[in-house]
């Protein structure tokens, strides 16, 4: 594996050199991008359409957190709150629930308005913390949001509480709702592709939006932070400002995500966003390569698609070992994970893609 | 206050100290290894889940070996049985997940205490399935009345057990050689091994007592709520570690100030958050008035109630 | 005409201890100050609380005759005083030039918006910004490590990239905290070249250092502090002869 990606990481850095070389890369991933839902779709149905689906969304909430945990060195433990607001802005304000139905093109940037300024919320108490006291204050954050979607169902009903918020509207455009399939040029194209292109879009201006932000003066100051606090401030950057805007960003992405999230699913409950959320999506940034844009997304992909690769694996592969089923694959699955956690980081420790540039703190 | 008010408060107190008790005592566990390698153990959890369930298994055994055993002489062994388990389960988490990491970037030991929760979690599904055990009462739960509030006597044996515990560990860190390798380890260890103390003995022995804490604790719980389950060790694990940060990580008189403050806070909170907010939330926003009183003391207090060193390993 | 930087009697205790006692001293615009003294003796304290790093529990500095802000490092650096670590503090995973272009932060504008966008503003700024980091580095003598991790130069180069990335920050005092701390000759004396061209372009310095003879040689006036007290300031060798600078130095000598 090391191997591998090490080499990945050359060709990457050789084609980008040559300009040629460097579009028929960009033309070959467009297309390839462009048929995948038909591929998967033809390969294993729609179900992986929908894995796929989700890897983009968990695309996003990585690079989200990335901007936290990964620029400006902020452990985030409670990140998936963020993604919760997203997703409960939109739940709220788009479906019979309260009867109000705002249009997607309103919804979702007020999901990624109101996430923000959750971030804010939880950024301003925390920024004299620093390293674990940080991670359990945001923890704590993270449950307590989940805490207050789980019980404002009275005296008020706010949230409906556990059972969620249901039927919530489609994402549409005016009249052209991705929950109808459409026919393009004779070809059939289901609802979960229509979501699969609007999720890339999106999930492609947030890589857009990372990777300006990481080599910019904002970038720059995120990174100084994380190196070196008291140095940062000393060289005139307003480190409560700064942090304040890493928070506020990677909330943002979550909101936009959770929002998709929501008119994706057409129903929210807490069940969704529990702290077991906000450690997968933190193990998709560190196992992938923290900090590096490239490593997050791959780290988010592979997570997002482990779990369901094992479903569809572990059974057949046990029915030919025992000729029954012995294990529960749900448990199989789960030691699984648990173990690629563990191995990757003892025989890759900066990630499975760590930026070549900036070798991590190793051995300080 | 009337008296009725008064008997209530004081139940809350006496719950509040039970819990308290069991959250000090993990809470060590994870100040302890903090202290000595500044790392989250993110798996103390799992090992207080799997000191109940083997607890559980060695009392079914011991009870089918020798059916006349008297309940507490049946908790006593059967917890003496699990104890070396959870120290063996420690000692290897510190090897394979964490020695090998001691010079990596801060996260990767975080992630690994994570894979290795998950881990344990599935294991212990494997053995002992997904089904809630009910916890037999080895000691007897039969209410008795203090000044108009109730008390059970395993509640009775989880308090003093746990005193005693603590105040054997505090003889042992502040008054042996052994503890005195301890603490210079943890002020600096590479001084500390200058001075020829054998650092990785010292942190296997932190992993080991910690996770013979853990043990105890997760009998107590089990005893204490007659219940058992591999999800236990999780939420639990979390609390403690949020006691163990409240009163200062790295710190063992925090650790056993902030799991008893937590303890109260949660009992009276959890009693009272009804009539401080006017109706409007009940004792199911519990856990949001213990992470609430957190966030607010580390606000005004960054290092903890009792935190003498900044907590920053950078 | 006043002094550049003013420090009006500036105390700091930590517990107990004094660590600064009425320090009051004046930096004349152009000059090469040097704050000298045994070691514990308060130099590295007035450069924190002069920085914004600790409050001072009495006293004020004035910088240009305004006074400083106090306890908020930024806007210290704002104002236009730029500072180096005794125990050098880069970014240590960040190229050289990158720590440089840090340091411009300060001078620039660009906020989210524009980094996103990359209007044509944003750009121009970010190639001034990356001009001027390379400019500075060659000015210091880096220019063939600029991509090099601040962690894999060697102790020098530290040294003279934690200067360049002061000033980036365009300041107009330059505080130095043991700038040739191990240096060896070789590098001392490039290092005093470097000094003495910072001054000449106009920006004024102010140096904690115990290489004496660079001190001497090198600085126009110096100030002694001692167990928190200034005991003594003025041209280094009226201050070289100065009984109680002898006594400090000698009586710290036999305490060591």
């Amino acid at each position: 594996m090391s191997w591998a990606a090490k080499d990945l990481g050359d060709w990457v850095e050789t084609a980008k050199r040559d300009p040629r070389a460097r579009w028929l890369g960009v033309a070959l991933i467009a297309v390839a991008l462009a048929v995948l839902p038909f591929v998967a779709g033809a390969v294993g149905g729609r179900g992986w359409v929908r894995i796929i689906d989700f890897a983009l969304l968990y695309v996003m909430l990585a690079l989200g957190l990335n901007i936290v945990v990964g620029f400006a060195g902020l452990l985030d433990l409670g990140y998936i709150a963020f993604y919760a607001v997203g997703a409960y802005t939109y739940a709220l304000l788009a479906s019979p629930h309260f009867g109000i139905h705002l249009p997607v093109w309103l919804v979702l940037p007020m999901g990624a308005g109101v996430a923000g300024v959750f971030g804010v919320l939880l950024g301003a108490p925390t920024l004299k913390l620093r390293g674990d006291y940080l991670a359990i204050v945001t923890l704590g954050f993270g449950e307590i949001i989940r805490i207050f979607l789980n019980n404002l169902n009275a005296p008020v009903n706010i949230t409906n509480g556990p059972q969620g918020v249901n039927r919530i509207d489609p994402i549409s455009f005016s009249n052209f709702s991705l929950a109808r399939p459409v026919e393009v040029l004779g070809i059939d194209v289901p609802s979960v592709h229509l979501y699969y292109y609007l999720f890339l879009a999106l999930a492609l201006l947030v890589i857009f939006v990372s990777l300006r932000l990481e080599n910019s003066r904002i970038g720059r100051a995120w990174v100084a932070i994380r190196e070196d606090e008291v140095a940062a401030r000393a060289m005139g950057i307003n480190t409560r400002n700064i942090k304040l805007l890493a928070f506020a960003m990677g909330a943002s992405f979550g909101g936009i995500a959770g929002g998709l999230f929501a008119g994706f699913q057409g129903f929210v409950s807490p069940e969704s966003f529990i702290l077991m959320e906000s450690v997968v999506v933190l193990c998709m940034v560190v196992l992938g390569g923290m900090g590096h844009i490239p490593g997050v997304i791959l780290g988010a992909v592979l997570l997002a698609a482990m779990p369901e690769v094992f479903r569809n694996t572990i059974v057949p592969v046990q029915q030919q070992l025992f000729g029954k089923i012995v294990f529960d694959p749900e448990v199989v699955r789960m030691l699984l994970f648990g173990l690629a956690l563990v191995l990757v980081m003892l025989f890759r420790p900066a990630g499975i893609w760590p930026s070549t540039t900036r070798k991590r703190e190793l051995a300080s | 206050m009337s008296a009725v008010d008064f008997e209530i408060l004081l139940q809350q107190i006496l719950n509040g100290l039970v819990l308290g008790s069991v959250y000090a005592l993990v809470a060590l566990g994870y100040t302890m290894v903090y202290g000595v390698l500044g790392l989250i153990n993110f798996a103390h959890g799992e090992v207080v889940m799997i000191g109940a369930l083997s607890t559980l298994s060695a009392a079914r055994l011991l009870q089918s070996v020798l059916p006349g055993l008297p309940g507490p002489i049946v908790l006593l062994l059967s917890t003496l049985a699990a104890i070396p388990v959870c120290m063996a389960l420690g000692y290897t988490i510190e090897r394979v997940a964490y020695r090998p990491l001691r010079f990596a970037p801060r996260l990767a030991p975080l992630i690994t205490a994570i894979g290795v929760s998950i881990l344990l979690q599935n294991i212990a599904m494997v053995v002992w399935g997904r089904s809630y055990h009910s916890f037999p009462a080895y000691v007897s739960t039969e209410p008795f009345q203090v000044f108009g509030a109730t008390m059970t006597p395993v509640q009775v044996v989880i308090i003093v057990v746990a005193m005693a515990i603590m105040a054997g560990l505090m003889f042992l860190v502040h008054r042996t050689k052994l503890g005195r390798a301890m603490r210079a380890t943890a002020e600096n260890q590479s001084v500390a091994g200058l001075m020829g103390v054998n650092i990785n003995a010292i942190i296997s022995i932190t992993f080991v007592i910690g996770s013979a804490l853990a043990a105890v604790a997760g009998v107590m719980v089990a005893a204490n709520y007659s219940i058992a389950h591999y999800y236990m060790g999780f939420v639990l694990g979390l609390k403690a570690f949020t006691a163990a940060v409240l009163g200062g990580i790295g710190n063992l008189g925090g650790a056993v100030a902030g799991g008893l403050l937590l303890g109260l806070i949660e009992s009276l909170g959890a009693g009272y958050i009804g009539d401080l907010t006017g109706g409007f939330m009940g004792s199911n926003y519990q856990d949001v008035f213990a992470f609430f009183v957190l966030i607010m003391v580390l606000v005004f207090r960054p290092s903890g109630l009792m935190g003498e060193r900044v907590a920053e390993r950078a | 005409m006043s002094a550049l930087l003013e420090a009006r009697s500036v105390g700091k205790r930590f517990g107990g201890l004094d660590a600064l006692m009425q320090v009051s001293l004046g930096i004349e615009r152009g000059e090469i100050y040097g704050l000298i003294g045994p070691n514990g003796a308060g130099k590295t304290t007035l450069f924190n609380v002069l920085t914004g790093l600790y409050r001072p529990d009495e006293g004020e500095f004035l910088f240009d005759g305004a006074p400083l802000p106090v306890g908020e490092p930024h806007r210290v650096a704002a104002a236009g005083i730029a500072r180096t670590f005794q125990n050098i503090r880069l970014f240590a995973n960040m190229s050289a030039v990158e720590n440089v272009m840090v340091g411009r932060h300060v001078r620039t504008r660009t906020g989210v918006i524009g980094a996103v966008l990359r209007d044509s503003g944003s750009r121009a700024e970010e190639r001034a910004i990356h001009a001027r980091s390379l400019e500075l580095l060659e000015y210091v003598g880096l220019a063939g490590r600029r991509d090099e991790s601040a962690r894999n130069l060697s102790y020098g180069d530290q040294r003279r990239l934690e200067i360049a990335r002061a000033l980036a920050t365009e300041p107009r005092l330059l505080a130095l905290d043991e700038p040739a701390a191990g240096m060896n000759a070789t590098e001392t004396a490039s290092l005093r070249g470097l000094l003495e061209a910072i001054r000449a372009d106009g920006v004024t310095v102010l140096l904690i250092e115990h290489d004496v003879k660079l001190v001497m040689g090198l600085c126009d006036r110096v100030a002694v502090l001692d167990y928190g007290r200034k005991i003594a300031e003025g041209p280094p060798a009226r201050v070289q002869r100065d009984p109680t600078v002898i006594e400090a130095y000698l009586g710290g000598a036999l305490h060591a």
